[in-house]
């Protein structure tokens, strides 16, 4: 591991000028991902600075039953709240499925959303990789991909994104209060994270320096009819093969309202904007949630080793969603 | 894998820091390089080797440790963010002669065949129990605003996070259940 200077900045700006003025910096939150890439030689950085300090930790409750999460909250205490449990529980359920108890008590809010690609390509620095080093390119795009990309990927990079409370917060059309250099800015998580395109090295649309300071979940009177369906290679603490986050509303037989995302088939978190088109207006039907998903997914490019994740998807859909027509009150 | 400990030459300076941090009750004043994981300082510098390296990737749980209570992974934490915080560590957890319930119950149960991920488990058990005391749901809580009831596919799944390659697994469910009966 490379030898780095270690700094706690005494507020939100002093953390972004720090940033700001020295190029290797990095941002330390739980470090669960940060400190392993660091072991693995993957991420080198020369300062790191430790924003865990700052007063980033609350969870309040807006008047308008929306919710404010602070960037250093951490995963179990998020998972835990009282008011997340009761009226946000997609958040719980997705930070729930995923990592392990001591990991959740360590890792953020922030850095969750945050952290890198598990693709074992660009863990391994003796491989090529265009996201650790543009322009070695990609081992992962003929090598054994079967847990990548099926959507929006490139030549570039086939990686997906592993965090299962990033696509919650998509579907649930969250945004990220965010502090960098010229000031004070939001953004939608769903804007958040990019398709790889010719530079997979860039990975969000923060600005260099860019602090996320809070997530804001707004209120959505459906959101305690959700689910969140991860598949797996084993019972648990996993990353995801495909995950599915789904909300919703019924008005009788007909879809009302709903929210679908995907997890672990693209560069970032995949809201399901086509499959939500295709099911609003509509009556109900296992075959209507298959028909949606089969929209969503026409234009999904599988790897040779990843085909299956496009069935899979397709049916977590309809399990999620049939489900919650079922316990949905008419 | 490549290894996570310290290369032997002094840090350059500025890439080494001193840190208060309290292990089991005493306060140890350390200067240690920045690079320096919680396992590592508890391990290298404080000669408590209870607590031990099995993935040194926060995957294994052999690792794990209470920080302010809660059970963490040391080999994933910079002791250098540690300033001023308090450890537990399995040295910490009873005396020699003394069993706390938890490890009572492991031996009455015979949780474990080598013993290597033991500490881990028993750290990460008390850490789990208190979790489940303050009713925090889990990915098998069926009800995430009700009482958690600690059945075995509970504990399972909290105490995912643990490995156990001897695979104790159905004993040390066991003690976890009679050590959350008898508290």
């Amino acid at each position: 591991m490379r030898a780095f200077r270690y700094q706690r900045p005494a507020d939100v700006a002093e953390a972004v000028a720090l940033l700001d003025a020295e190029p290797d910096a990095a941002y330390l939150g739980g470090g669960t991902n940060l400190v392993d890439l660091m072991k693995l030689g993957v991420q080198r950085p020369d300062l790191l600075v430790d924003v865990t300090g700052l007063p980033l930790d609350t969870v309040d409750t807006l008047p308008d039953g929306g919710l404010r999460v602070g960037a250093t909250v951490r995963n179990s205490d998020l998972a835990a709240h009282p008011a997340v449990r009761r009226d946000h529980p997609l958040l719980s359920r997705a930070l729930l499925a995923g990592a392990s108890g001591q990991l959740r008590n360590m890792a953020t809010t922030a850095g969750n959303l945050l952290q890198r690609t598990r693709c074992v390509y660009f863990q391994d620095t003796g491989k090529a990789c265009n996201k650790r080093e543009p322009g070695t390119g990609c081992a992962a795009r003929h090598g054994q991909n079967r847990d990548l990309a099926i959507l929006g990927w490139s030549e570039f990079c086939v990686a997906t994104h592993p965090s299962d409370l990033a696509v919650a917060l998509v579907a649930l059309d969250a945004v990220l209060e965010v502090y960098d250099p010229g000031g004070a800015r939001e953004i939608p998580v769903a804007e958040l994270h990019r398709t790889p395109g010719e530079q997979p090295e860039r990975e969000t649309n923060l600005p260099r320096g860019a602090l996320i300071t809070a997530v804001r979940v707004p209120p959505l009177p459906f959101a305690r009819r959700c689910t969140y369906l991860k598949a797996r290679d084993r019972a648990t603490f996993a990353f995801a093969v495909g995950s599915v986050a789904a909300a919703l509303d019924l008005d009788g037989d007909t879809v009302r309202d709903v929210r679908l995302a995907y997890g672990a088939v693209a560069h970032r978190p995949w809201r399901a904007y086509r499959a939500e088109e295709a099911l609003r207006g509509r009556p109900f039907t296992a075959e209507l949630a298959a028909r949606a998903a089969d929209a969503e997914l026409a234009a999904a490019r599988p790897l040779p080793h990843n085909g299956f994740k496009v069935a899979l998807i397709r049916n977590l859909t309809v399990r999620a969603l049939t489900g919650l027509a079922a316990a949905v009150p008419r | 894998m490549r290894s996570g400990r310290e290369s032997g030459k002094p840090a350059e300076d500025g890439r080494s820091s001193p840190v208060a941090l309290t292990v089991n009750g005493v306060r140890h004043d350390l200067t240690l390089d920045n690079r320096a994981t919680l396992l590592d300082a508890l391990r290298e510098r404080l000669a408590l080797i209870g607590s031990k390296k099995g993935c040194d990737h926060g995957q294994c749980g052999s690792c794990t440790v209470l920080l302010d209570g809660r059970r963490v992974k040391s080999c994933l934490i910079l002791a250098v963010t540690l300033d001023g915080r308090a450890v537990v560590t399995v040295e910490g957890l009873a005396g020699p002669e003394d069993l706390s319930p938890l490890q009572a119950a492991f031996v009455a149960r015979d949780a474990f065949q080598c013993g290597y991920c033991t500490p881990g488990q028993l750290c990460s058990a008390r850490g789990m129990l208190d979790e489940v005391a303050r009713d925090w749901p889990s990915a098998v809580t069926e009800d995430l605003t009700a009482p958690v009831e600690l059945t075995d596919a509970e504990v399972r799944e909290r105490m995912s996070g643990n490995l156990c390659r001897c695979a104790a697994y159905p004993n040390i469910v066991a003690a976890i259940r009679d050590a959350a009966a008898a508290r």
